[in-house]
């Protein structure tokens, strides 16, 4: 079954790839994101299919949008391309702005926050660059 | 998580709030704002599994010409293999499939989505349940790029559209069968709606003047009010039937065709 869900993983990125135009940078920084949330696959958690990838400068953060459901966990992750960026971090906020209490995963270039909502709706989860140099960033999230 | 003993795991120090300009310049994304029906039914399973067999409809047709109600139809029917995935239910989850697929070619979509087909089938035949919730939201995001290769892009919403209605007719019918507050919390998503109501405004104004189309962007303007009951506080079992009676009028507009065989 693993090999089979790697095929598939790949593929996805190959059709994400050749679909978006994505950069080598973005393709890499997917990679690197998805070596990452295989250990929640493992835990049960279901991973989105969708991501976002995009250029962070140092000291800049992201902002997306997500829709979440009360009695739901999540994992949002994020890595980047390559060791130009030393830290990055994944922090998510309510519908008002107001920063969540999370669970957190940092790893230089790499990063997690879990969280589990009480209310259902929107929410934000921001990818910022603490430390580093101007990096290509991909956010994923996985749930169950 | 022992996965993640070497690295540094705690709890996290508050960062500042975001600010109104950063919420309201937020990235909004298909494939991350909208969530998969996958999603809203896990969260309903929480309190315990509902009977997701009597959330079955019966088959739909598949002879419709409208380009709009196919993209409509293709959406719902994605969140029927996700109902027939929690049900566990292998035939079932290969029979949507099927007709996924015979949708998906009367829109002329690549070759890589008929070939997602043939996974669904093998994940169903082997009972691989977590795996057929990313393989059907993969077989979406296929169908949605092929739309965008083939200049179809407007109906890539349309899609989405088709889904969350048909998501949110099935957990509102079982909230409905065992109702109780908490497990109505799941319903309230007035941004998923109000998302996808701002996306159909960014359509062509052909597209958005098909009458069914027309109807849908109508409707959600109602349905958009239903699911925006107060954070913190369920919806009652009256607003709950007033929401699955909205949304039951629009799913059976995009699956009705008077001359279907």
């Amino acid at each position: 079954m693993k090999l089979r869900v790697l095929i598939a993983t790949s593929a996805t990125l190959l059709a994400a790839a050749f679909a978006s135009a994505e950069t080598d940078d973005e393709v890499q920084a997917h990679k690197q994101v998805l070596d990452l949330t295989g250990a929640f696959t493992n835990d049960g958690f279901k991973l989105r299919d969708g991501h976002w990838a995009g250029q962070l400068k140092p000291k800049d953060r992201a902002v997306v949008a997500v829709n979440l459901y009360a009695g739901n966990q999540y994992w949002f992750s994020a890595a980047a391309a390559n060791d130009k960026a030393k830290k990055i971090a994944v922090d998510v906020y309510d519908e008002s702005g107001k920063p969540m209490t999370t669970e957190t995963y940092n790893e230089g270039e790499r990063a997690s926050a879990g969280f589990s909502p009480t209310n259902s709706g929107q929410y934000f989860v921001a990818i910022s660059l603490l430390e580093g140099e101007p990096s290509t960033v991909c956010l994923v999230y996985s749930y169950k | 998580m022992t996965w993640l003993a070497c690295a540094s795991l705690g709890f996290a120090a508050e960062p500042a709030a975001l600010s109104r300009d950063q919420l309201e310049k937020a990235i909004k994304i298909d494939s991350l704002t909208i969530p998969t029906p996958g999603e809203l039914f896990a969260a309903l399973e929480k309190p315990g599994k509902p009977d997701w067999a009597s959330q079955y409809r019966t088959p739909i047709p598949m002879t419709y010409r409208n380009r709009a109600q196919i993209a409509l139809n293709l959406g719902g029917l994605i969140a029927d293999g996700f109902i027939a995935v929690e049900a566990q239910d292998s035939q079932q989850v290969k029979n949507i499939g099927t007709d996924i697929i015979k949708l998906a070619k009367a829109l002329g979509v690549s070759e890589n989505v008929l070939s997602r087909g043939n996974s669904i089938n093998e994940f169903a035949e082997n009972s691989e349940w977590d795996v057929l919730h990313e393989e059907l939201e993969a077989t979406q995001n296929e169908v949605k790029t092929s739309m965008q290769t083939n200049r179809d892009q407007d109906l890539v919403i349309l899609v989405s559209l088709g889904g969350w209605i048909r998501g949110t007719q099935a957990v509102s019918a079982s909230v409905i069968k065992n109702y109780d507050e908490q497990s109505g919390k799941v319903l309230r998503q007035p941004a998923v709606v109000s998302f996808i109501h701002a996306k159909l405004n960014d359509i062509s104004m052909e597209l958005r003047s098909d009458p069914l189309v027309k109807s849908a962007g109508d409707q959600l303007t109602s349905i958009e009010k239903l699911v925006a009951f107060q954070s913190g506080k369920g919806p009652t079992l009256e607003e709950v039937k007033k929401l699955n009676d909205a949304v039951g009028k629009l799913m059976d507009e995009i699956q009705r065709k008077e001359d279907a065989k």
